[in-house]
């Protein structure tokens, strides 16, 4: 028997259920996380365009944009305190060990996120009744916040890939807690510059990737360019400046953290000259099977010369490395992040290219075609190099330190396969319901639009009206917008002072409108 | 000396969150209370509109209890995730269900679309305070020490059913006084009444319930029983009373922002009578504060974070009430969300010039 199923036979039962449960919940928040880090940065640049060239399209934009973003977060906020709560259901051993060591950069995380949460309920409320500029202002920190945030996110897992800060005693315990070394791990910046800018990038990707989609079917008037040019800026800026981060961080571990470096390249025996492999397999005898070989290759990049020597996974007894099955998971996410992220390199030069020639946005179907699949193929990558980083750290939680397999919970392994059902049914109805409300809203504003361009009236309030009779469409919001009153006049100290369509209660004794008092 | 003080700032997140979060999942309470769509439509009109813009905040203050607790205290984390891991792991898929059951009834169009995430957002609304309440139940009656597994003797006994229907009740007192006020600043002077009485009631409940508790606690946790019955245990018991009746008294008569002060104060007097019963222990009677403490420099530093994050998240909080109370935060509704004609015609007026 090969001496990986050795390892799997020994570790307890729950242990696969408990991981398969983290890596599910993880991946579902991941899909949401560039949009929680990055997407207000983005609406705020569409914002800051809106009123400083008072583009209403521009503000029309931004506004929508908050809409998605007070539903995104919200469930961010949820699949995110589901995580948290796994740190104790599923790994108590990491957190009654090691808690006190690395937990400092959630605590940051905990603090920034609550800043989070108030300055984006503000920014996503006050749109109506807050003064244009104010409204602006009160927002301008959230981007910082969520900075701050990814801080000790990205400080607690570099931790968990190069553990320093501590001491271990006579029983094993961590002593003599350094915060600062803590925090400050030797994978710590490039993680958390490679993470942000890949939020960045993925979720301009994203956004962008709506507005073309309405391009190739041929919605192309100022709003959808708009919509589609600014966020795809942003991203294509980001995108070769990830190229070059990436790279780093790729060094970075085989640097710091050798062994997991050979499973992600699958080298088996320390060498130089290493051949670099795309794809194939790795074999428990340490054979590679399919793929593309490219000699010396690997060696090359890991040290800019063929003679770089690169550690092999046996150069460690097997129950400190991955298994091949892992290698091989690691390698292929590896790969497939690089691939991915090399077409979204090409894809932001053919649009820097076009700008630069002719200063104009590109005109062919297949680059509308390409940015269309973008926001996919950027959460991709960010799923692959999620994939890549966490398996190829295995069998390690704490690198070096401590095994998956010692940090997870009694908890049978039935109760625990009973629970990632529940999850999985209820993160399919979370992300169905998401799908559903983003169309939803999407054919609203495209039938509203559609109204708007041929000069109809807008539908009556009844239409959209979920409960009962509504109150009588108020006076006074409809006057001719003074000059100088800015942009949009809804954001005005004074336009807002009556109710309107969506937005009043159901008829009942008493009521009056729901006025500023 | 620090770990003391970082088992302080672990209480006052609770008791915050107790308050915080325990508004809104009494606002959820009333939500599943207010009967069927017709009928309870202007209660849950209300529900909506005042609780959008602070739910989300209200809820981050779990998120930093936990990280106090794994940080400052990572074998009481352990501890108690380890033996309650049922009620744990049933509070958390109720919290996901009742902030996804929340955020998508808004948007979405259809009756029926909107009962099923009204319903799932009040049932949860229910189910996860009381859950957090039997967790927090079996800790003080002394179920839980470091080693325990998870069974349901650790979080079934009696003082987590009391403790459990406790939550619950005072989510719906504070649910009920929150929203009272909120009536009144949406000029909805019948849900004024509405939501009074049922603020009474619950207090009456709560009355009654807290006479139950103090009997089982007695026979069930005999060390919180004695801490609430001499000390500092005894002076929040106190000011805990004195709140709760002076909420009554305050409710009788014309309701203010003062109600809301004296609600909030007699849950987290609560709150705070129950942690300081309790002392020396997080764990009655087999884990100390002292002995559960992380590293002294890790609290030391977690001491900074709070502080520096006071500095930085009070003003933004009471911004946020601020404005949220004085009508400042107001949902885009759909016509903000419309590309305008002019501003002439269905008053919508967003995008003036369009």
């Amino acid at each position: 028997m090969p001496p990986s199923f050795h390892l799997l036979a020994d570790a307890p039962a729950q242990l696969l259920p408990a991981r398969e449960l983290m890596a599910f919940t993880l991946a579902s928040h991941i899909i949401l996380v560039p949009l929680g880090v990055a997407f207000p940065f983005i609406t705020l640049v569409m914002h800051y365009r809106g009123l400083r060239r008072k583009d209403p399209a521009a503000l029309l934009l931004a506004r929508r944009w908050s809409a998605v973003m007070a539903v995104q977060f919200a469930l961010g906020i949820v699949t995110g305190t589901v995580l948290s709560f796994e740190f104790g259901l599923l790994w108590p051993g990491l957190m009654g060990r090691w808690g006190d060591v690395f937990g400092i950069g959630f605590g940051v995380e905990a603090w920034a996120f609550f800043l989070e949460a108030v300055l984006i309920a503000i920014y996503l409320y006050g749109w109506r009744r807050l003064k244009p500029r104010t409204h602006f202002l009160l927002g301008l920190p959230l981007p910082a916040a969520a900075l701050l945030g990814a801080f000790g996110i990205l400080a607690a897992n570099s931790w968990m890939n190069t553990p320093r800060g501590f001491t271990l005693d006579a029983q094993g315990k961590p002593v003599n807690v350094d915060v600062w070394k803590a925090i400050f791990t030797p994978m710590f910046g490039p993680q958390y510059w490679h993470f942000v800018v890949a939020m960045v990038l993925t979720a301009g990707f994203m956004v962008s990737g709506v507005y073309a989609t309405g391009w190739l079917r041929g919605r192309r008037d100022h709003y959808h360019r708009l919509g589609f040019a600014l966020p795809f800026t942003i991203a294509a800026v980001a995108t070769p400046v990830q190229f070059v981060l990436g790279d780093s961080l790729a060094r970075s571990v085989f640097h710091k953290q050798p062994v997991k470096f050979a499973a992600m390249e699958i080298v088996w025996k320390t060498d130089t000259r290493v051949p670099e492999y795309i794809f194939g397999r790795l074999q428990e005898d340490g054979s590679v099977k399919g793929g593309i070989r490219i000699p010396m290759l690997d060696s090359l990049l890991a040290g800019f010369s063929v003679d770089t020597e690169v550690r092999g996974l046996s150069s460690v007894p097997p129950d400190q490395r991955p298994t091949a099955t892992q290698a091989t998971i690691a390698h292929w996410a590896f790969d497939v992040m690089v691939l991915v992220g090399s077409a979204l390199v090409v894809l932001a030069l053919w649009y820097g290219l076009i700008w630069l020639r002719y200063r104009r946005l590109p005109a062919s179907k297949w680059f509308y075609r390409c940015a269309a699949c973008a926001g996919v193929g950027a959460v991709v990558t960010v799923e692959a190099g999620w994939v890549a980083a966490e398996v190829g750290r295995q069998p390690w939680i704490v690198y070096e330190n401590m095994r998956v397999a010692e940090a997870v919970t009694a908890t049978r392994s039935t109760t625990l396969w009973v629970m990632f059902g529940i999850v999985v049914v209820v993160y399919v109805f979370l992300f169905g319901s998401f799908l559903a409300v983003l169309l939803s809203m999407r054919k609203r504003w495209r039938l509203a639009d559609a109204q708007h361009t041929a000069g109809g009236p807008p539908p009556a309030p009844e239409t959209d009206a979920p409960y009962g009779p509504r109150g009588p469409l108020p006076v006074g919001r409809g006057r001719p917008r003074r000059t100088g009153d800015g942009p949009a006049d809804g954001d005005g100290p004074v336009g807002g002072d009556s109710p309107v369509g969506g937005d009043s209660p159901p008829a009942g004794p008493g009521r009056t409108g729901k006025g500023r008092r | 000396m620090t770990a003391d003080l970082i088992a302080v700032v672990l209480l006052l997140a609770v008791a915050a969150y107790a308050c915080a979060g325990g508004t809104d999942y009494g606002a959820g309470f009333w939500d599943l209370t207010a009967g069927g769509a017709r009928r309870g439509s202007r209660a849950r009109w209300l529900v909506d509109h005042a609780m959008a813009p602070v739910w989300e905040v209200n809820n981050v203050w779990l998120i930093f209890v936990l990280v106090i607790m794994w940080t400052g205290f990572p074998v009481l984390f352990q501890a108690v995730f380890s033996a309650m891991w049922v009620p744990l792991a049933l509070a958390v898929v109720g919290m996901v269900l009742r902030g996804a059951g929340f955020v998508f009834r808004k948007p979405s169009r259809r009756l029926a679309g909107r009962r099923l995430y009204g319903a799932v957002f009040a049932v949860a609304s229910v189910v996860t305070p009381f859950f957090l309440g039997a967790a927090v139940g079996g800790v003080a009656s002394g179920r839980v020490a470091p080693g325990t597994e998870a069974s349901a003797h650790a979080w079934a006994g009696p003082t987590s059913l009391v403790f459990g229907l406790g939550a619950v009740t005072a989510t719906a007192f504070l649910g009920a006084v929150f929203l009272t006020g909120d009536a009144r600043r949406f000029d909805a002077p019948d849900l004024v009444g509405y939501f009074r009485w049922r603020a009474l009631g619950s207090l009456g409940v709560l009355a009654v319930l807290a006479v139950v508790t103090a009997f089982v606690l007695h026979d069930d946790s005999p060390h919180v029983w004695h801490g609430l019955t001499r000390g500092a245990g005894l002076f929040f018991v106190a000011v805990a009373v004195v709140s709760a009746v002076a909420t009554g008294v305050l409710l009788l008569r014309v309701p203010g922002v003062w109600v809301r002060v004296a609600a909030v104060g007699a849950v987290a007097s609560s709150v705070l009578a129950w942690g300081m019963a309790q002392r020396p222990y997080l764990l009655p009677t087999s884990l100390t504060v002292a002995d559960a403490a992380g590293a002294p420099a890790t609290l030391t530093w977690l001491g900074v974070v709070t502080l520096v994050a006071l500095l930085l998240v009070v003003p933004a909080v009471v911004l946020l009430y601020w404005l949220d109370t004085h009508g400042e935060l107001e949902e885009l509704s759909d016509s903000d969300l419309r590309r305008s004609s002019g501003g002439a015609t269905g008053g919508d007026g967003t995008v003036g010039g369009g």
